[in-house]
């Protein structure tokens, strides 16, 4: 095999069905764990607004951690603690809850950036606490924070390959398998590769054109 | 505890004290608004007026002494000897009497003119959404604006912001209004349309309202007293004719002569 020379077209053309299996489990984590994201992370945004330091203290401890340890070690250690659970749903949740430790500052950020004069106009409208959020504060704040969440997508999506620690069967892992049986690495690699940017890279754009559009 | 009687004054202010850090804003203020009375607050920059204001509109918190509306206690009422803060749910129930227009607008900007207007009277005042819509309607041809119903606010100039704004206010039928620089902040060719809604709504209605402006001459014709403030007190209190024409204090003929040329 690759008699021809590094590159086989043949190769690279026989692996493709395979890795476009793999993209569907890839894109999948990725929108699965984006939704986690974003909605754990608008939560611990709000939680960590609270007057009272035992519930920000802890909280702050534990994003914290999670941002400081690395994901893969995460995927790993949590798969061995729920071994019941499918792969696949463990590597969603991770990534998930991982990402919201991060998102929560981008939303910290969009509240912060909704002007006072706002506050105070739903103050002298008499509105109430709740009401003032969803009515008024949210809308505003998640509109700047979209940027910001298509930014973490990307990254989240490219993290995905991590996933192939805990034998889930994404993109990498479908190269890898298809390299262990065939001994050829570098096309389904280089695809794997190609790939991840014909996704990231017009996703980059459209952030980019909102982050323009938004400014 | 004082209940609203029609006799105590709309607005009372007891011993009011407000401090931002070191730097001491209004150190025990008194002074009263009967109700349906058009009082002007004038005075330098920093010297308290839109202090009051906030303070009004529970934006700030006291550092000490009473508010009373209509003569129920608003922000802080006395326990025993005890100075403590009302609650916020008895807060709200009194702070609907009041509303407010500011320097800035604050109109919401994910919201259409027209949803800007019924949003309070639907979710605070439980009016039915279509009866709120009609009064919006109404309000919005009282300043000035009927077609302007479904447009953004961002497509609005700072003017038609304004008249937008004083027509959410109207909207949740106010006993007291309070109007912050509401002309600060426009281009000079359209203050005088803000101005002219302000002077019906002071001819056609019998709101109480506290104003702080630069506009004397507007002033002068809408109010029924000027307060002149320096320094977080009162130094002069008169009908605006004499104290536009003849002021007997110092600090008041200064300030005028600085702002009237």
């Amino acid at each position: 095999m690759n008699d021809s020379g590094i590159w086989s077209w043949e190769t690279a053309w026989d692996v493709l069905p395979d890795l476009l299996n793999g993209l569907q489990i890839t894109v999948l984590a990725t929108v699965v764990g984006m939704v986690i994201a974003s909605i754990l992370g608008l939560v611990i945004a709000l939680a960590m607004r609270a007057r009272s330091r035992w519930i920000t203290m802890p909280l702050r401890f534990v994003s914290d951690f999670i941002r400081m340890t690395p994901l893969l070690v995460q995927l790993v250690f949590v798969n061995l603690l729920f071994v019941q659970v499918p792969s696949l749903a463990i590597g969603c949740i991770v990534l998930g809850i991982h990402y919201a430790t991060y998102m929560s500052e981008v939303y910290r950020a969009g509240i912060e950036s909704v002007p006072k004069g706002q506050w105070e106009a739903a103050t002298a409208l008499n509105m109430a606490p709740g009401r003032t959020w969803r009515a008024v504060i949210l809308p505003q704040a998640i509109r700047n924070t979209l940027p910001g969440l298509g930014n973490y997508a990307i990254s989240m999506f490219k993290e995905t390959p991590f996933l192939f620690a805990i034998s889930v069967v994404e993109m990498f892992s479908e190269a890898q398998s298809y390299g262990a049986n065939t001994f050829s690495y570098i096309e389904p690699l280089t695809m794997v590769g190609l790939l991840f940017l014909i996704v990231s890279y017009p996703t980059s754009l459209l952030v980019r054109r909102m982050e323009i559009r938004l400014a | 505890m004082t209940t609203s009687t029609g006799t105590a004054p709309a607005i009372e202010f007891r011993d009011v004290v407000k401090r931002f850090g070191d730097n001491v804003v209004l150190d025990g203020l008194n002074f009263s608004v009967p109700q349906g009375q058009r009082i002007t607050l004038i005075g330098p920059s920093g010297s308290g007026k839109t202090t009051i204001l906030r303070l009004l509109m529970t934006l700030e918190e006291l550092s000490g002494g009473l508010i009373l509306i209509d003569g129920d206690p608003y922000t802080h009422e006395y326990k025993g000897d005890k100075w403590v803060a009302v609650p916020e749910k008895r807060r709200r129930v009194v702070r609907k009497r009041v509303g407010m227009v500011f320097q800035q607008f604050n109109l919401f900007p994910n919201m259409s003119v027209l949803e800007n207007i019924i949003e309070s009277p639907v979710h605070v005042l439980g009016k039915a959404k279509d009866e709120a819509i009609a009064d919006a309607e109404r309000l919005l041809d009282k300043v000035g604006m009927p077609e302007k119903r479904d447009f953004q606010t961002n497509q609005l100039s700072g003017g038609q912001q304004q008249r937008v704004a004083i027509a959410r206010a109207l909207a949740m039928d106010p006993e007291i209004l309070l109007l912050d620089e509401v002309t600060s902040a426009l281009d000079p060719e359209i203050v005088a349309d803000v101005l002219d809604v302000l002077r019906e709504i002071a001819d056609t209605t019998d709101i109480t309202m506290l104003l702080v402006t630069h506009e004397m001459q507007f002033a002068r014709e809408v109010s029924d007293r000027v307060l002149m403030f320096d320094k977080g007190q009162i130094v002069e209190e008169a009908d605006p004719e004499t104290m536009f024409t003849n002021p007997r204090h110092d600090r008041t003929k200064a300030f005028l002569k600085a702002v009237l040329g």
